[in-house]
């Protein structure tokens, strides 16, 4: 069982040019055709992985799922669509038509677009570009521009409003993820994604790198704006925040966008911290290879669920102390003691692993040191406003 | 297949649109969308002339890093310029910020 | 007529009409949205011209950053939603006659140019990424501009931060 993916390739190109169509532009027409159906696939798995995801909830919450529709719930979401479909669309007034309409395209796209570069198995990708990291980052700030369209041409106050707080959220933590995204380019010597999945050939990258794919993993998951950092459309807060005018299937797009990027935040970590479909046997199977990705993605995925329903929402400015005074500064700091150990290593001859890890292990301990210290101090603060309230009152009741 | 004229004349082109936004726009953001597009004009005109020109020297994508630099803080600043004086002003119309004119 | 040759029409004259929409439109809203369909051409030109990570920089700083604080700043300007008074100057004629004379002065120049119908030369072997790099931190190379950038970022940053401060922050520092 050699290559399959490479016969089933090269079985199709023999198909369209025997039809009478040129070498070149038949691949091109494979070429787009592949991409819609990579974008298909991923839309309709989102049937599952919705409820999937919903069932999972229900599970930590103590209760089933949907367990209705179908065996075991399974074809709730298909429900949900038809139900999204046969829904009054309510346009409102005023609204900005054209930015209305495409904001919601954006959003998706945003999402889509990230699978274009992620390698499933060796030789099955979608294209192998060399900046296939700052590409990710780049469309995904494709998405936060879609909900500043969507806030605005809304014509409502609150959406605006919802819009703003969800674009501080997403320009904000686009920084620490840019900058630990730095630690599996600087390991492997490439930004390519393909390259950077090769690098990680006896070693996976969250061994030498266990914090910066810890910070990448929050900022992935503000990102995408999952709970705890659901301030984006928190039901008690904003009220569907960006998207509360909009209604039916645009709804619908920006609900598949979202859950879709969980997925997304699964496959992008385990493609650079856990090894994409390195595995035992995945060069000889590359099926086997396809195995492994889905397996890691699915696991991390299931991790984000996990975080999703045991952690209560954070505030919003607590949401942006966090990035900027921690997981910024912390990544600085990761990205340099990185580059510094990984250059005195070579040099040194020491182990590459082991200095890796050890400095990451410092760097954890102080880490831990300033956080500790900086609890306290918040902590001596609060005693001392609540010796002074109780005072004043001990002192007003006499 | 392409040569560079076609190149030249298309960010020559796209320069004298953003002169255009820069000179007729009444609003100044609208005036540094203008100067956005002026930008973008010399980052093609500077790609151009590396690829076709000289591509084993790297001086054309250096030159148009900085150039990105020098767009991000003009952008930044201009715009913390545009906000503040539209606090004290509440206008952002260029004509009547003319404070100073004689 | 290569496809090449079919992208580069196309992509050229999205990025131009969505130019002449930036300068033209009424609605300041919409000129930003059209603003970033130039970016976006302006980014497929790069990939034309085999500068793929000067594209993806393009779509990162001036889309994903610089066109959202334009929109930002558009927003956070004005009383309410829409747009009020002129949006060109009166003498806005007299605009377009200097931007054409100031073209057909650019077209003069540069046919004048020896290289002006010059075809692609050959991409070096290695990759220009690679090259890239290292040109931005070799001592002889581009190392001072490169520092030089960081620092007029660092006061750009500074800069901003200062100018956009609402103004009663600064008597309450003090206390």
């Amino acid at each position: 069982m050699g290559d399959p993916f490479g016969i089933i390739g090269r079985w199709l190109i023999d198909l369209v040019t025997g039809l009478g169509m040129e070498p070149g532009a038949a691949l091109t027409l494979l070429r787009f055709l592949g991409a819609a159906i990579l974008a298909t696939v991923l839309l309709l798995a989102c049937f599952f992985l919705i409820v999937a995801e919903r069932k999972l909830l229900g599970r930590f919450q103590d209760r089933y799922g949907p367990n209705r529709v179908g065996p075991w719930g399974v074809f709730q979401t298909v429900a949900d669509f038809v139900k999204l479909i046969g829904k009054e669309i309510v346009i409102p007034d005023g609204i900005d038509k054209p930015v209305y309409w495409l904001a919601p395209l954006l959003v998706v796209m945003s999402v889509v677009g990230i699978w274009a570069v992620v390698p499933f198995a060796p030789g099955f990708r979608g294209t192998d570009l060399n900046v296939g990291v700052l590409y990710i980052v780049s469309i995904g700030a494709i998405g936060t521009l879609g909900i500043i369209m969507a806030g605005w041409s809304s014509n409502n106050k609150f959406a605006l409003l919802g819009a703003f707080r969800a674009v501080a959220q997403l320009v904000s933590y686009e920084i620490p993820m840019v900058l630990t995204l730095l630690i599996p380019t600087m390991l492997a010597g490439s930004m390519g994604v393909t390259a950077i999945v090769e690098a990680q050939k006896d070693l996976w990258f969250i061994a030498a790198a266990p914090l910066a794919a810890a910070v990448f993993l929050i900022s992935s998951v503000a990102e995408n704006g999952r709970a705890p950092f659901d301030l984006m459309e928190g039901e008690s807060e904003i009220v569907a925040g960006f998207n509360i005018e909009y209604g039916g299937l645009a709804f619908g797009m920006f609900y598949v966008g979202e859950f879709l990027h969980a997925f997304t935040v699964g496959v992008l970590f385990s493609t650079l911290f856990l090894g994409g479909w390195r595995g035992p046997g995945a060069e000889a199977y590359p099926l086997l290879g396809l195995v492994y990705f889905f397996a890691k993605a699915l696991a991390v995925w299931f991790l984000t669920i996990w975080v999703r329903g045991s952690f209560p929402r954070v505030r919003i400015d607590q949401l942006l102390a966090l990035n900027w005074k921690f997981l910024t500064p912390l990544a600085l700091v990761i990205v340099a003691l990185t580059a510094v150990v990984d250059k005195m290593a070579a040099e040194q001859g020491w182990s590459q692993l082991l200095s890796l890890l050890a400095a990451n292990a410092v760097l954890a301990l102080v880490m831990f040191a300033v956080l500790g210290a900086y609890g306290r101090s918040v902590r001596r603060r609060e005693e001392k406003l609540r010796g002074n309230a109780a005072a004043l009152q001990a002192g007003s009741a006499r | 297949m392409i040569p560079l004229s076609w190149y030249l004349i298309l960010s020559a082109l796209l320069f004298c649109v953003g002169v255009f936004g820069v000179l007729a726009r009444r609003n100044a953001i609208g005036i540094l969308m203008g100067i956005e597009l002026m930008l973008n004009a010399v980052n093609i005109n500077l790609v151009a002339f590396w690829r076709y020109l000289t591509p084993g020297m790297i001086a054309g994508q250096v030159f148009t890093l900085i150039v990105f630099a020098v767009a991000a803080s003009e952008a930044a600043v201009g715009l913390a310029l545009i906000i503040s004086i539209y606090r004290r002003r509440s206008t952002v119309v260029a004509d009547e910020i003319n404070l100073m004119k004689w | 007529m290569t496809v090449l040759q079919i992208v580069f029409l196309v992509t050229g004259l999205v990025t131009l009409l969505a130019g002449v929409m930036v300068v033209a439109s009424p609605k300041l809203v919409h000129a930003a949205l059209w603003l970033i369909v130039s970016l976006a051409g302006v980014a497929v030109l790069f990939v034309l011209l085999n500068a793929n990570f000067l594209a993806v920089v393009q779509v990162v700083v001036y889309i994903g950053a610089i066109a959202i604080l334009v929109i930002f700043a558009v927003m956070l300007t004005r009383r309410v939603m829409a747009d009020s008074g002129p949006t060109h100057n009166p003498t806005w004629w007299l605009a377009l006659v200097s931007a054409l004379v100031l073209f057909g002065g650019l077209l003069a120049l540069i046919t004048q140019l020896p290289a002006f119908g010059a075809t692609e030369a050959a991409l070096p072997a290695t990759d220009s990424l690679a090259d890239l790099g290292t040109s931005l931190v070799d001592v002889n190379r581009y190392l001072v501009p490169f520092e030089v950038a960081s620092v007029l970022l660092l006061a750009a940053l500074v800069g901003a931060m200062a100018v956009a401060r609402p103004a009663g922050e600064d008597e309450e520092s003090g206390a």
